[in-house]
């Protein structure tokens, strides 16, 4: 809503320089109305825990902030962006060390493991058999239903570089790589909710 | 996909079957159900999931969906709601 105003503003100072007569200073009517709409509300996650216990409530979360009109977005840092790497790589990363990394830590969204007794693979396995039974949904049927539901996305940069991640990597749906300050900035925004799980 | 309870004033609504499905999907698939209903139109949700009964409040609080009955008969609760 700002952009064409701002272009009109433009537009109105460039006619006002070539024509030298004064600049219109009053506000366009348009203005006041953006106030009185209704606030978006947000939620803003920093997933930096690529765990089981943690990637789920993350996603949790997410689909039903997305549910319930809000504007979602989820910043994925450090372990928090391997399961966002696609399910079908197994060894990513440029050199020997960050081979060796996704080596231990298998990435994609279907090979989570526990924070607490993971048991060589027993406990995410022993979780896969009770949310199958409960019918709770899988991480990676979460993910494609908060991907429909317009969850936003963010690698974080800085991680990528450090694991060796390229774009093709990664889950179509992620969005472009970011920092810090764009994360705060989100996560200062009013009416907006932020969890660092 | 047919209406377990039909109560009078409600048969025009079109039902989401969601029994079974855990939390959040039953808020995640009527985010998804709501859009292909007509504003002023009703949707109706069929879910055995407990926690439904604050979530699908919290969600027409927070859309603005009008929830406009809800109603429980053997383990199935029933919401309808009407799109704003």
């Amino acid at each position: 809503m700002t952009a064409p105003v701002a272009e009109r503003d433009l537009l109105g100072f460039l006619e006002a320089a070539v024509s030298e007569t004064p600049v219109e200073t009053t506000k366009p009517a348009v203005e006041p109305t953006v106030a009185s709409e209704t606030p978006v509300r947000q939620l803003v996650i920093i997933n930096w825990s690529g765990e089981f216990d943690r990637v789920m409530p993350t996603l949790i979360m997410a689909n039903a902030a997305a549910a319930m009109g809000y504007q979602t977005k989820v910043f994925t840092t450090f372990w928090g962006l391997l399961p966002f790497v696609k399910d079908q790589k197994r060894i990513v990363g440029e050199n020997f060390m960050q081979k060796m990394l996704t080596f231990m830590q298998r990435p994609g969204i279907s090979h989570l493991k526990t924070s607490k007794m993971n048991f060589l693979g027993m406990g995410p396995w022993m979780m896969g058999v009770l949310s199958r039974k409960y019918n709770i949904a899988s991480p990676k049927e979460l993910l494609e239903a908060a991907e429909a539901l317009g969850v936003e996305f963010m690698p974080c940069q800085m991680t990528m570089d450090m694991f060796g991640l390229k774009r093709e990597d990664m889950i179509e749906g992620l969005g472009e790589p970011v920092g810090a300050a764009t994360v705060l900035e989100l996560m200062t925004q009013p009416n907006t909710a932020s969890l660092f799980i | 996909m047919t209406l377990t309870d039909p109560t009078p004033g409600t048969v025009n609504a079109t039902t989401l079957d969601a029994r079974g499905l855990k939390c959040p999907m039953p808020i995640v698939r009527t985010a998804q159900a709501i859009k292909n209903v007509a504003s002023g139109e009703l949707l109706e949700v069929l879910t055995t999931d407990p926690g439904a009964v604050a979530d699908f409040a919290a969600w027409s609080r927070s859309t603005g969906n009008e929830l406009v009955e809800q109603t429980i008969a053997d383990g199935v609760y029933r919401f309808v709601l009407r799109r704003k």
